[in-house]
């Protein structure tokens, strides 16, 4: 008796948990219900969670089963609650990978599990659970290095001789060793090269891509991990994991394509051409004009006497905390009668929304904020453009320059503002490693300095207009 | 399950999926990818019950690190998209939605 409702209880309970997660992300997917969307998720997830020790085929390793989601939950607990705003890209990575990793260990798992002959699988589940053991490790590991080059331990986008033929053998040893474990399960050691290999096969995708294309990878690698959810859900015979993974695989498949699409580029582009080859090339461009520089009082003069001023943030903003301060120098100008916008690329920083997200914590109002396609036409009776850590997504080599590898993206024409000022931590290049024309404009004034720093300068010399 | 089925399941929920993203403004993107990086943290609870039939020492060990990652991926999820959207309804004017 016990059992047969356990039998129709577990199941559901996992239903309605499919239900609410579906329903939740559809609620996420409007700002006015996305707070309401994400608590019906957790509770969904809590439900499916809680059944789940009293799943029919679990019948042991309570004790464990508790000691490992209060270490992992703990963890992700206290570094999600500690990380900075800015850092949220990164640490979305590395939840992503850990689910990844989760969906390849069930895969393991149940390929030990064929391997010693415990249970016996049909054609069918052994092909998912070892193409959900592929993704998952590559999301995994992939992920982790997409963390590790955001957060700043590996500066470089490592690129060699060969390497897309490397790349090739390893997934197509990768695929031989999966192919053989569906054909033959009969070792561990293949079992566990198998898996290996997968690994590495993640990490070579993941180390030659450059830092400005790591949303998009981001976004990928939270797809895969939906789609090896969704395999490892049916190895496991679970709806509710087939459901919810796919749907995120499906969900995160086109969100990745907007992504590179915002970025006039492919996918195929992003993963296997990197920006390295083209880089050489064009520095031998035409270069016209000097740079000029400013000093911050010109800068806040040139701000409080302006009609009309557009913001365009980028990643040094987010490096630099700048929001808040910047928020205040919008206010202040504002009660000078400055009509303030903001206009953000689709790719500004380091995920797509990620400045809208900053802009947000430091209170400015959605209707300041603007997309590119909305402001472009505004910049031309525009007085000043203040550009603030961006690079790449306002140079006009994407307009001008045929030979640039970022040629054809869609930018934001801050050059054709009268006056634009461009707030720069040095003078490096974007993270793309183009030089940016826009440095080079008659109308454009570089002022050097850290973001926050800056805009505190900007703010007191405002001020002192009174 | 039979395979069938779970074709269809699979061509439903990945055209659910592609429903719900496709009208979605830019500027909840990524809180969308956050929170859709915790849904998938379903996987805990096949995480769960790979370890509640582990029984090999290999089979427990790899299914405890299933375990903790997935959890890991559950409680990391919610707590990043749910500092995000909080900010979002702190801020504007037409915040009084509940």
């Amino acid at each position: 008796m016990m059992s047969a409702v356990i039998e129709f209880v577990v199941p559901l309970a996992y239903f309605l948990a499919a239900v609410m997660l579906i329903y939740g992300l559809k609620a996420m997917s409007s700002p006015v219900t996305a707070r309401r969307g994400i608590v019906l998720s957790g509770w969904a997830m809590a439900v499916a969670v809680a059944v789940t020790f009293a799943h029919p085929k679990v019948s042991d390793h309570y004790g464990l089963m508790l000691l490992a989601i209060g270490t992992g939950g703990l963890a992700a607990w206290v570094s999600a609650r500690r990380v900075a705003m800015t850092d949220m890209p990164q640490m979305i990575a590395l939840y992503n990978g850990m689910g990844g990793g989760a969906a390849a260990a069930i895969a393991a798992v149940e390929l030990l599990k064929l391997i010693s002959g415990e249970v016996v699988l049909d054609t069918v589940t052994i092909v998912l659970a070892v193409l959900g053991g592929i993704i998952g490790a590559v999301a995994f590991s992939g992920s982790l290095i997409a963390f590790a080059k955001l957060q700043g331990w590996i500066k470089k986008a490592w690129r060699f001789g060969g390497q897309h033929v490397i790349n090739t053998a390893v997934f197509a040893a990768v695929l031989g060793l999966g192919i053989y474990l569906m054909v033959a399960p009969a070792s561990p050691a293949v079992l566990a090269a198998f898996f290996g290999l997968a690994l590495v096969l993640g990490v070579l995708m993941t180390i030659p891509i450059g830092g400005a294309d790591m949303p998009v990878v981001i976004s990928l690698y939270n797809a895969l991990t939906g789609l090896a959810v969704g395999f490892e859900g049916y190895v496991l015979q679970n709806p509710a994991m087939m459901i919810a993974g796919i749907v995120v695989g499906a969900a995160g498949s086109l969100l990745t394509q907007l992504m590179a699409r915002s970025m006039n580029r492919s996918l195929a582009n992003v993963l296997f051409a990197g920006f390295g080859q083209a880089e050489e090339e064009t520095q031998g461009g035409a270069l016209t004009g000097e740079i000029k520089s400013i000093d911050a009082t010109d800068a806040g003069i040139q701000l409080a006497y302006a009609e009309k001023v557009i913001i365009v943030p980028g990643y040094g903003l987010a490096v630099a905390q700048a929001q808040h301060k910047i928020w205040e120098l919008c206010e202040l100008l504002a009660q000078r009668g400055v009509k303030v916008s903001f206009a953000i690329h689709p790719v500004a920083g380091r995920m797509p929304g990620h400045m809208n997200v900053l802009l947000a914590e430091a209170g400015v109002p959605y209707d300041m904020i603007h997309d590119l396609e909305d402001i472009n036409a505004q910049f031309p009776t525009t007085d000043v453009a203040l550009v603030i850590g961006a690079n790449d997504v306002v140079n006009p080599a994407a307009r001008k320059d045929t030979s640039s590898p970022i040629y054809g993206m869609p930018i934001l024409d801050v050059d054709k503002a009268k006056n634009c000022i461009v707030v720069k931590r040095g003078q490096g290049t974007g993270f793309s490693g183009i030089e940016n024309l826009l440095f080079f404009e008659d109308n454009t004034r570089m002022l050097y300095g850290d973001a926050q720093k800056v805009a505190q300068q900007l703010i007191a010399d405002v001020k002192a207009l009174g | 399950m039979e395979g069938w089925v779970a074709l269809y399941i699979f061509m439903l929920a990945a055209f659910t999926g592609i429903e719900i993203i496709a009208r979605v403004p830019a500027i909840l993107h990524t809180p969308l990818m956050s929170g859709s990086n915790f849904i998938h943290g379903i996987v805990l609870v096949g995480a769960m019950v790979i370890l509640g039939m582990a029984t090999t020492t290999a089979e427990i060990i790899v299914g405890f690190i299933a375990v903790f990652l997935a959890a890991g991926n559950v409680v990391g999820g919610y707590v990043v998209t749910d500092r995000m959207l909080e900010m979002f309804k702190s801020s504007g004017q037409d915040k009084d939605n509940s």
